[in-house]
């Protein structure tokens, strides 16, 4: 006899809150939180043994830091807090009960017990592969047997997400489409599934390979299926953090998505084009050609780059259109001048848009072409790309959202607001001057995953400019800034989950942003702030990409 | 609005604001030419990837490096002593990757063309001349075939650059370009 599902109305959104599902998003969002903050402490002894004058860790455990800080923050906390979206993008967002809580548990435990046993493997210091771990370098058996576990847990929850929409189509708690924030869960969800097929497929192997049952891995072959989870793995946060800009938006400004047909069509670009990503890494791998490496790398024509340059008008434009409806009418800023920055709801969505487009998205497009990657690939250059995306990106995305969920589902105040208030510039510049100083590093050839750039224990002698010294310092030094913003955040989140006052509503629910009704056509509310922001990015897009091909142009000639 | 379903019951049915078609415009233009750029690079460039690779034995990879220092040494360097190998202006060029050096040191002669053969015998390696900033990556098993032609002389550093277990860091490797008669 299955129990009838308890539900509590949200004080805050007036939202009908699932008890089953409230307590799996609370576990879900609490264990990513916990991951961050083990995987960021693994980031900055990173980052510390990188600062050149610092040098703190030594070779054998820099390498296993590296290999931790990879595993858990791209992998264990994008997942965990992603869990716990798409449950709340389909139980919550959709006013239904959540299918299979006890599956949910189930997952859950899987993800857990995949990731400690991974991170065990790697702390007892005989699998420091790297995150990629790229054949025929071997690790331990049970390293990728985590992996395993920890994916086939994710796979039930994406399972469970897709179940809690038919239970919501079935029950009819919503009419016609879903909501867009549920619809770009679902395709983080799609986007996942293929994801984790791509990793059963070349993670069983392995570990059969690692047992000594199948005798030789191709390592091309490796490489281009393992990317195939390893940067699809990327997309799922990219659609996930999208889907939180947009949440943001609505739930502090009441904003409705210029049209719903342009954001949604920018999301299915992503599904369509995203898993061929996996080329990307491999422009200058031998044996794989031209024609292959170029219409891979751009993503099908760029057209999923063209899904994100939607977005990236789309999602500030919402908020334009709902702050000029309010009547910030003044000037083509006045709307963004007058939001509110002093919340790290909204400082944080918004540092994470400009800085995931402006950084990580314009380097990854153009370390992504397929000849200026001879320029790139393996330089710092790459991990300043991918901080900018995950870190300045979808990391900054997930605590602005928690800081709305606190309130919401823990049903707690938030302690410390002024450090909170904080936080959110702390880590995103931080981040984002890491980000860039390692991408100008890179430029210099500075390499990644590398424990000694003076090669004090080379049998030859070489020396990088000078330049490269500074910038990896200035590295170590933002490196530190980011660590604390992080820090913070975990210490106000876990206070407020842990120690923060009862949230106490009046008898009515708290006035919400009265939802903007429709613009559309007829009631067309202009965005020229947006507009004008969109095309100062195009036009330093331009110019960055093409700055690129000068230098390369410059360089050896190759053939 | 973005957590509530859209009014049309068909979210394909929506109407589109005019300022989205006029960025989709602009932004599919764009990558439109950034797609142009890369086979026009292949066309006008000389910066290219080579579609040149052969499968190969690493037991053979090795035999040909090895004649291949036979050949043309012209002395050692570095701590450990490795050979310095000189070879004619548009021959083919060894390189072997393994744990973890570079072998042997090139001498090679500026603005003229080789063909480099790059291979590893063990892990992967990655084959990184700086300060020229020039990124490969080499795999056991595949000899790959570039032609290259350096611009600058000077003492370059090859640096591997693709994570290879603990002596990584180490793996450090020599290009000597002298300037041409």
């Amino acid at each position: 006899m299955v129990a009838k599902p308890v539900f509590r109305t949200c004080g805050f959104t007036g939202l009908k809150i699932h008890d089953e599902a409230e307590k799996l998003i609370k576990i879900n969002a609490v264990t990513a939180i916990v991951v961050l903050a083990v995987g960021g402490l693994f980031g900055l002894l990173v980052a510390l043994t990188r600062w050149p004058t610092v040098h703190l860790l030594p070779a054998d455990l820099f390498y296993l830091a590296l290999t931790a800080h990879g595993i858990d923050i791209l992998i264990v906390w994008c997942i965990f807090f992603e869990v716990a979206l798409m449950y709340f993008a389909s139980s919550i967002l959709l006013q239904t009960r959540i299918a299979t809580p006890k599956m949910g548990w189930v997952s859950y435990a899987l993800m857990v017990l995949g990731a400690a046993i991974t991170n065990w493997k790697v702390l007892e210091g005989n699998s420091s592969v790297m995150m990629t771990s790229y054949v025929p370098m071997q690790a331990d058996p049970l390293f990728y047997v985590g992996l395993i576990l920890f994916a086939v847990g994710a796979l039930i929850a994406c399972f469970i997400f897709l179940g809690t929409l038919v239970v919501a189509k079935a029950e009819k708690t919503y009419e016609g489409s879903i909501p867009l924030v549920t619809f770009g869960a679902l395709v983080a969800c799609i986007i996942a599934i293929y994801t984790i097929a791509s990793g059963a497929i070349i993670l069983i192997p392995t570990f059969l390979w690692s047992i000594g049952l199948i005798s030789h891995i191709d390592p091309l072959m490796y490489k281009v299926v393992w990317w195939g989870m390893g940067h699809s793995s990327q997309q799922i946060n990219v659609a996930a953090h999208i889907a939180v800009w947009y949440a943001i938006a609505a739930i502090l400004f009441g904003a409705k998505p210029l049209s719903e047909k342009v954001s949604r069509c920018a999301y299915l670009t992503y599904i369509f084009f995203l898993q061929i990503a996996s080329a990307h890494h491999l422009l200058v791998e031998p044996g794989l050609s031209s024609a292959y490496k170029i219409f891979n790398t751009s993503y099908g024509m760029y057209l999923a780059v063209l899904g994100s340059m939607i977005h990236g008008l789309t999602v500030p434009g919402c908020i334009e259109a709902a702050q000029r409806r309010r009547g910030f009418n003044n000037g083509m800023f006045e709307w963004l001048r007058k939001a509110p920055w002093g919340n790290p709801v909204f400082s944080g969505m918004f540092l994470s848009l400009i800085l995931f487009g402006f950084l990580g998205g314009i380097s990854g497009v153009t370390m992504g072409v397929e000849q200026i990657n001879i320029m790139i690939h393996n330089t710092i250059y790459v991990p300043g790309h991918f901080h900018a995306t995950v870190a300045a990106g979808t990391t900054l995305a997930f605590m602005a959202i928690t800081y709305f969920l606190v309130p919401v589902l823990f049903r707690r105040e938030l302690v410390m607001p002024g450090l909170a208030k904080l936080q959110p510039y702390l880590f995103g510049l931080g981040m984002g001057v890491f980000s860039l100083f390692m991408m100008g590093a890179g430029t210099l050839g500075v390499s990644r995953r590398h424990w000694d750039m003076a090669f004090s224990d080379a049998p030859h002698a070489f020396a990088h400019a000078p330049a490269a010294f500074l910038m990896m310092g200035i590295v170590g030094v933002s490196a530190v800034i980011a660590v604390i913003g992080g820090a913070l955040f975990v210490l106000v989140i876990v206070g407020s989950v842990l120690f923060g006052k009862p949230v106490v509503h009046s008898a009515a629910p708290a006035p919400a942003p009265s939802p903007v009704a429709s613009y559309g056509n007829a009631e067309h509310v202009a965005v020229p702030g947006t507009f004008a922001l969109a095309l100062l990015f195009l036009t330093m897009f331009v110019l960055y990409y093409f700055v690129n091909w000068k230098y390369l142009a410059s360089t050896w000639i190759l053939s | 609005m973005s957590i509530t379903p859209p009014e049309q019951k068909v979210w394909y049915n929506e109407p589109v604001e005019k300022t989205e078609v006029i960025w989709v415009l602009i932004a599919l233009t764009w990558a439109l030419i950034m797609f142009a750029m890369m086979p026009l690079w292949h066309l006008k460039g000389t910066q290219n990837m080579s579609n040149e690779a052969y499968r190969i034995q690493p037991d053979v990879y090795q035999a040909r490096v090895d004649a291949f220092v036979e050949k043309y040494k012209v002395g050692e360097e570095g701590h450990a002593k490795t050979p310095v190998v000189r070879p004619p202006a548009g021959s083919d060029v060894y390189l072997l990757a393994r744990l973890w050096e570079w072998y042997p040191v090139l001498e090679l002669e500026k603005g003229k063309s080789y063909r480099l053969h790059l291979s590893s015998i063990d892990w992967q390696h990655g084959f990184s001349v700086q300060p020229a900033n020039i990124n490969l990556q080499v795999h056991p098993g595949i000899d790959e075939v570039v032609t290259i032609t350096p611009t600058d002389a000077g003492d370059f550093g090859i640096i591997c650059n693709e994570y290879c277990g603990i002596g990584h860091h180490t793996m450090l490797g020599k290009i000597r370009v002298v300037a041409g008669k």
